[in-house]
């Protein structure tokens, strides 16, 4: 494949350049996607919630596939925020989850993005698996292709780099820096076996139906993140995710937090007498617009991870990298169309994704990150008083109920009405 | 109940295993961060795949690179840059089955 030149080079086959693929090669575009794994999805982690209708703006109506691609549409979802002994459950459940585009779904993603790679190959991409792209090839400084670790040189109009959270591509093209601590998540997950029946049975869910779980509080032992429980057909996908900074400050393993996860009471009920099936760890990238690179270039365009491109407040990452992906496709076709790949055309990419759900949503958490930073304990106290006051509402001591209302607002006042008022105003953002 | 260890959890896991390390420690000498200057030792604790290992007897971190499950984790906790940690070869290392 050395000799030839493509249309579009796309590095990564995750959701953000498998969407980037589909969606040039639908058009015509000669397409190669290079992936360093040996199969696709080889490498990926994650949670695994996807939202249905990024994808379905690619693939409509993909859930109907089934197994092939998704494992439970999402019927409930939770958010619990605990001490050691309590915890205090607020839970949505909705038949609306199910109808028209179904809200969300578990996903596999090995299985997944190999379902997704075979779509891109369908629609004219070619796509190639254990090819490790160690670098763009310049000529007279423009970027005119990639050099893989076998010392091929692929040619191309343009260059995507979808190659995720570690990307190396935009770091060595220049673009982008190391990484720091700070700027990313260290997330670890087991998927844990469990029989159909038993999920439906600890969940309340009707016959394939799922849930999600996310759990905030003593079970991030004092860092920053939360912990995850989803359910897939017949597994669990247990995991945490905090600051990475906060594990290197804590000497914290993530494996071994899972292990303490695993050991709260509510987790423990949860996924008793299940078996592990698998163990990974992954980075999420959490800096947000403060961490993201220049996303297009002449003859180059960043999407995904690789672009910092996950909302942490709500574990979307893969959604904004398929809507991302497939913006950085359409900027692509316009460009060939028009025959110019310089920075000035490719840079509709950044009016497109201004125009969609992917820019605002990072604005957005632009604060929300700055206003958890001012208050670092906030994920740990809140949980905290919580429980306290959900403690006193429901508990009948054989003290008037004015004494509770005393207790309860001696609990608030604690921490001073306007210091409560300045640390809840701006997670207001993350309520709605 | 029987105790959970990293080792079990990476015992669950399939490698294509290879035999160059895809990780060096930039400086092993005497004078190297690691001696004196890094008490806490954040790649040893931190590694979601325990990689990293102190041996005292000879003042310098061992590496098991074969475990590395290829998170990237270790290049930003090292406090010194002390850690090249690239991807393993093309199509080696980590096959996971569910991800
Ligand atoms: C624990 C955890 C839980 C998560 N939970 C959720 C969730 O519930 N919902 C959600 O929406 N998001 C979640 N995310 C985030 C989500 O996984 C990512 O945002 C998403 O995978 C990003 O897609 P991407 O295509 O940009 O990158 P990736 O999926 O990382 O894909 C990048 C691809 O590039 C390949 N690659 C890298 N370097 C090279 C190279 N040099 N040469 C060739 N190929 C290369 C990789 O092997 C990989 O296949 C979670 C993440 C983690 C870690
Ligand atoms: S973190 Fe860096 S400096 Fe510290 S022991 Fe490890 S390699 Fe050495
Ligand atoms: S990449 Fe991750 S798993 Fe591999 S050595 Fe570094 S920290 Fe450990």
């Amino acid at each position: 494949m050395s000799e030839d030149s493509f249309d579009a080079i796309v590095v990564g086959a995750g959701p953000a350049g498998l969407s980037a693929a589909i969606t040039m090669a639908r058009a015509g575009l000669s397409v190669v996607v290079l992936e360093r794994g040996e199969y696709c999805g080889a490498k990926n982690v994650q949670g695994a919630v996807l939202y249905s209708r990024m994808l379905h703006d690619i693939i409509p109506e993909f859930w109907k596939e089934g197994e092939a691609v998704v494992e439970r549409p999402i019927a409930e979802q939770r958010m619990v925020v605990t001490t050691e002994d309590s915890w205090l459950t607020i839970g949505y459940k909705s038949k609306k989850f199910l109808e028209g585009i179904p809200n969300c779904y578990t996903i596999i993603r090995t299985r997944f993005d190999q379902w997704y790679a075979k779509k891109a190959e369908a629609a004219g991409a070619q796509v190639f698996t254990g090819v490790k792209v160690d670098g763009v090839v310049r000529d007279g400084g423009m970027i005119v292709g990639v050099r893989t670790s076998e010392g091929d040189e692929l040619r191309a109009s343009v260059v995507l780099a979808c190659d995720g959270v570690n990307s190396i591509l935009a770091q060595k093209a220049g673009f982008r820096k190391e990484l720091l601590a700070s700027e990313v998540a260290l997330g670890a997950k087991e998927v844990l076996e469990l029989p159909a029946g038993k999920i439906e049975d600890r969940f309340n869910l009707e016959p394939g139906e799922g849930a999600t779980m996310e759990v905030f509080g003593s079970t991030s032992l004092g860092m920053l993140g939360y912990a995850f429980l989803y359910t897939n057909k017949d597994s669990l996908s247990l995991g945490v995710g905090c600051k990475l900074e906060h594990y290197q400050k804590k000497g914290l393993r993530p494996s071994e937090h899972l292990d303490i996860v695993k050991k709260h009471p509510l987790v423990k009920k949860l996924i008793e007498g299940s078996k592990p099936l698998e163990y990974s760890a992954h980075l999420i990238p959490e800096g947000g617009f403060r961490s993201m690179p220049p996303l297009a270039k002449d003859n180059f365009l960043i999407a995904g991870d690789a672009a910092q491109m996950v909302n942490a407040a709500y574990r979307e990452g893969s959604n904004m990298a398929m809507t991302a992906g497939r913006l950085a496709g359409e900027t692509v076709i316009e460009a060939k169309r028009e025959g110019d790949f310089s920075e000035a055309t490719l840079s509709r990419y950044v009016t497109k994704l201004k125009a969609s759900f992917v820019w605002p949503d990072l604005e957005e958490l632009k604060g929300l990150q700055a206003a958890v930073e001012a208050t670092p304990d906030i994920l740990e106290y809140y949980p905290k008083l919580a429980c306290q006051l959900a403690h006193l509402r429901f508990t009948a001591d054989g003290l008037p109920k004015k004494d509770h209302f005393r207790q309860a607002l001696a609990l608030i006042r604690n921490r001073g009405i306007i210091k409560l008022m300045r640390d809840l105003w701006p997670l207001h953002k993350a309520a709605i | 109940m029987e105790k959970e260890t990293v080792e079990a959890k990476l015992g669950l896991l399939d490698y294509k295993k290879y035999s160059q390390t895809h990780i060096t420690i930039r400086n092993t000498s005497a004078n190297a961060p690691c001696v004196k200057r890094c008490p806490d030792k954040p790649c040893v604790t931190v590694c979601p795949a325990k990689v990293y290992e102190w041996e005292a007897a000879h003042q310098k971190i061992l590496v098991a690179y074969e475990n590395c499950i290829e998170c990237g984790a270790c290049r930003m906790v090292c406090p010194y840059d002390n850690i090249e940690c690239d991807w393993p070869p093309a199509g080696h290392g980590v096959k996971y089955k569910y991800g």
